[in-house]
């Protein structure tokens, strides 16, 4: 009987607890906020979406390699000596290899931040944009090079021609070692 | 078995017609997409068949197939509230295959992050179980301050869930310069709430009603079934890897391990469980206060990280106490850059399968409560 | 003070005051369920430290229009197996029962839509229509969570309304009267004089106070069980049950479950200010008081009860349904004859 009342009296006691406490919580200050209004600071170093520097970038596939959701698509075309552009990169040095195609897919981006650690050029950066939804899938899809098309088809024929030149000039040439080759590193 | 039954009544030997319910895989509280086959006699659960797959993404055969470091992201994927425990026991793993010792500083950072990441975890535990219940108040309150620790992880990783923190050898960069003392606001903040909590949901007579003595897990029965983490420790086993097999620094800090004593029921119940995580939420906090104090300001957390992760050929069982249980990693290395082997040993899993042999019997209102007591994650359960 | 009905007064007793009788409820009602709507989400909000709908109007005032709009476009379903004529009839049952209670509520001495002597016994017999339409709803889903929440509210509505109508048996009894008006007069003068403080009578009436305290308590407790709201609010339990009796419903059939929910949330609390907090008497006796304040005084106290309704609910977990019937024979049952007995006998001596 004692019991009985002991936890009749517990229910009361305990509900009032509560009560008083959420009151209390009542007047407190809110913690959300008008999101698209203020928003709350995004530490720089935060991970969200992937930015290419294409002037800094050479081309070199590391990023590719390393992504383990293989995220990252990229295309090269080895810049060759008879080139009237005479690239330079961001740093100022010469340029190897154009990057034709440079597209992440950020549908499957994991936003691990491998990519940027590898990258020896620090081409490749994590912003603080998390507002890139999109509504096809096609629209995650993000082309970062730099180059135009007609660019592309230019910078292939060119290697060709000059590729094409090279091999005429090896078979001529079978006894003699070839031209020092430009390799991708 | 010994669990108390919700009526005592032999059912072979009553006619009633039993009814099949389908909970999930989309039902407000199977914490994500778990399917329970329920078979109810009028309210009274007479047997629960839990069927799981719905989340499973390979993590294992892909793991054979990517380089070591590449496993990272995909290891924080699989408890994913609590990624930092989860790349622990991984990266300590294949540290301890290719015989590499870290900095002091990187340890004491990984046991600050891990406690950090057990409190969050635990938090959200709490929560969710007091929203089985019903309340939905509470769950605001911890979600609100588990904010505030996952502002931290941002801070300091870039990310606030996934993070790709621990790396073999190493962390991916050092801390912000004012990371000891937003810890240390944090630990407060988390008490204050913690208290709260306690008269909000823990010792409200409704929540003890709910709770006690509902779905009580004898300490033999979650022995033979393997269980870890707070299940095992709410059945009354004093059993935490930190204290009986201590990794890391952990041997460095003094804490206790709570164990369920039966405060308002018997030992092993729903409450108990609950009030093990409560518990170890305060302990998590003295490991982070010594650990802040302790921890050297310099030292780079990148000089022991390897240039090629490239293990000489064997194997090996490593296992953390993660905020739901043992979370062991078994990788077996062939001298490649890409492991032979990784299979994961996940508490969720293993917690999982004693949920059919302590809820038979109950209410089906008290099965909700003894799923969420349990705390799975199913990312963990189905890898 | 005198009672009557202002309607009739200004036309003439005709169809046309009745109808306008019945037609200014319903407004009330729907402004009412507006305001409650809102309140549920603020508070509900602020309890939990959040802002609340903010978008909508300033402070986000217009939320619940612009949820009923959102209800009113939704696809309406009807679940293949279900039976169609029950599970269209349901949330009607459920909103004309909560509606009929409206019939019989002095707002003010110059207005209660039907003056009728039985007022107390009327609202509880319309109240259980509510059973009905939960429990018809709940069959004709043909979904299981949906039955289990039927049944569910049955009985814990059937059980909670003893205890409830033995509160009422003994404000029956202090007041003399099964009339709402009759109820409110006999508890006029200052708020020392309302039922919750035993009701009029000379300053030795002070032992009676707890038992009146009590029995407002328990009315408190079944009034949150029979509205279905938390820690009561097993037959929905979303958290087991999905949505319990409401769980196939959608759009506007949905709406009426959720007005009716509202609707039955002020009934109860206005027969816990008639037959408690003295109806649309001023607290301060003759200060404040007229037809018009008391449409205020009634309001703001049924309001109260509202909030406080609110309130609990988001402050406690639900009980389990053997608690609930625990609750209800065991605990609120043997109080509240308890305190009958004891006010029967007051009400002998004095």
């Amino acid at each position: 009987m004692i019991d009985y009342f002991k936890s009749v009296w517990a229910w009361f006691h305990t509900i009032l607890i509560g009560m008083k406490i959420t009151f209390t919580h009542l007047f407190s200050k809110k913690v959300t906020i008008q999101y698209p209004n203020e928003r709350y600071p995004i530490p720089h170093n935060a991970k969200n979406r992937l930015q290419l520097y294409p002037d800094l970038c050479n081309g070199c596939m590391q990023c590719a390699r390393v992504c383990p959701v293989q995220c990252i698509d990229v295309e090269t075309i080895r810049v060759v000596p008879t080139d009237p552009d005479k690239p330079v990169m961001g740093d100022g040095t010469q340029r190897k290899l154009w990057v034709s195609v440079y597209d992440i897919d950020f549908a499957k981006c994991c936003f691990c931040g491998l990519c940027t650690t590898v990258c020896p050029t620090e081409a490749i950066k994590h912003t603080t944009d998390f507002e890139y939804s999109s509504y096809t899938r096609e629209g995650l899809i993000y082309h970062f090079s730099a180059m135009s098309s007609e660019q592309v088809e230019q910078k292939k024929k060119l290697f060709e021609e000059w590729s094409a030149k090279e091999k005429a000039a090896k078979a001529g040439k079978v006894a003699e070692p070839s031209s020092v080759e430009k390799g991708e590193n | 078995m010994t669990t108390r039954k919700f009526i005592d009544i032999d059912f072979s030997r009553i006619e009633s017609d039993r009814m099949r319910l389908n909970v999930g895989p989309q039902h407000p509280s199977t914490h994500g997409v778990l399917r329970l086959e329920v078979e109810l006699d009028g309210e009274v659960v007479t047997d629960v068949i839990p069927h799981i797959g719905y989340l499973h993404r390979c993590f294992e055969k892909i793991a054979e197939n990517v380089t070591y470091p590449q496993v990272i992201p995909y290891v924080d994927r699989m408890d994913y509230v609590s990624s930092m425990n989860n790349e622990l026991p991984y990266v300590m793993a294949v540290e301890k295959l290719m015989g590499i010792k870290v900095p002091d500083k990187v340890e004491y950072i990984r046991v600050i992050m891990s406690e950090l990441n057990r409190i969050a975890n635990h938090q959200i535990a709490i929560a969710t179980f007091g929203l089985d219940a019903g309340a939905f108040t509470p769950f605001l309150y911890l979600f609100r301050d588990r904010e505030y620790i996952l502002w931290i992880f941002e801070k300091a990783s870039g990310a606030r869930l996934l993070f790709n923190y621990f790396w073999i050898g190493g962390l991916a960069n050092d801390v912000y310069p004012t990371f000891k003392e937003d810890v240390l606001n944090i630990v407060k903040q988390v008490r204050k709430t913690n208290q709260e909590i306690e008269r909000l949901l823990i010792y409200n007579k409704i929540f003890i009603d709910r709770t006690a003595n509902v779905g009580i897990l004898p300490a033999d029965v979650a022995i033979n079934y393997a269980c870890s983490g707070p299940v095992l420790r709410g059945s009354g086993v004093q059993f935490d890897l930190r204290k009986n097999e201590p990794y890391s620094i952990y041997d460095r800090f003094d804490f206790e391990i709570p164990v369920g004593k039966g405060e308002v029921g018997t030992v092993g119940d729903s409450w108990d469980r609950n009030i093990v995580r409560m518990r170890e939420i305060e302990q998590s906090c003295r490991i982070i206060e010594q650990a802040v104090e302790q921890m050297p300001n310099e030292g780079d957390v990148q000089q022991a990280i390897p240039k090629k992760v490239r293990p000489p050929k064997g194997e090996i069982y490593f296992r953390c106490e993660n905020p739901k249980g043992e979370l062991g990693f078994y990788i077996i290395s062939d001298g490649k850059d890409k492991p032979y082997r990784v299979k994961a040993r996940a508490p969720s899993f293993v917690n999982l399968s004693v949920l059919p042999e302590i809820s038979r019997g109950y209410l089906f209102a008290d099965l909700i409560v003894i799923l969420g007591s349990i705390d799975i994650v199913l990312g963990e359960v189905d890898r | 003070m005198e009672t009557f009905n202002f309607l009739d007064k200004i036309i003439g007793e005709s169809i046309l005051s009745a109808v306008l009788s019945a037609l200014l409820p319903l407004i009330f009602l729907i402004v009412y369920a507006l305001i409650a709507i809102l309140g549920e989400l603020k508070i509900s909000a602020w309890i939990q430290e959040r802002l609340g709908p903010m978008r909508t109007g300033p402070y986000g005032i217009l939320q619940p229009i612009a949820e009923v709009v959102k209800l009113l476009q939704k696809e309406d379903i009807v679940p293949t197996n279900a039976n169609r004529l029950l599970f269209n009839l349901a949330p009607f049952v459920m909103f004309t029962g909560a509606f009929a209670g409206f019939a019989v509520i002095p707002f003010s001495p110059a207005f209660a839509p039907a003056h009728i002597n039985l007022g107390l016994y009327y609202i509880f017999a319309v109240g259980a229509f509510a059973v009905i339409g939960i429990v018809m709803g709940g069959w004709a889903s043909n979904n299981k969570y949906s039955l289990l929440g039927a049944m569910r509210s049955a009985s814990q509505m059937i059980s909670y309304e003893i205890p409830g109508a033995l509160v009422v048996l003994t404000a029956a009894v202090l007041a003399n009267s099964l009339d709402l008006q009759e109820i409110s007069l006999a508890q006029s003068g200052p708020f020392w004089n309302w039922f919750l403080f035993g009701g009029p009578g000379p300053w030795t009436k002070i032992w009676v106070i707890p038992f009146t305290l009590l029995l407002s308590l328990i009315f408190m407790i079944t009034s949150l069980a029979e509205t279905n709201r938390t820690p009561f609010d097993i037959p929905e339990g979303e958290s087991e049950l999905v949505g319990g009796y409401h769980t196939e419903y959608s759009g506007m059939k949905f709406a009426m479950f959720f007005f009716a929910e509202y609707a039955n949330m002020f009934i109860v609390a206005s027969v816990l200010t008639i037959v408690f907090l003295g109806g649309w008497n001023s607290p301060f006796g003759e200060f404040m008081s007229g037809y018009f304040w008391g449409v205020f005084w009634f309001t703001s106290k049924a309001m109260f009860i509202v909030f406080l309704q609110i309130w609990l609910r988001w402050t406690l977990p639900r009980v389990r349904v053997d608690q609930l019937m625990f609750l209800g024979w065991k605990v609120l049952l043997p109080f509240a004859l308890v305190c009958f007995i004891v006010l029967s006998l007051y009400r002998i001596l004095y």
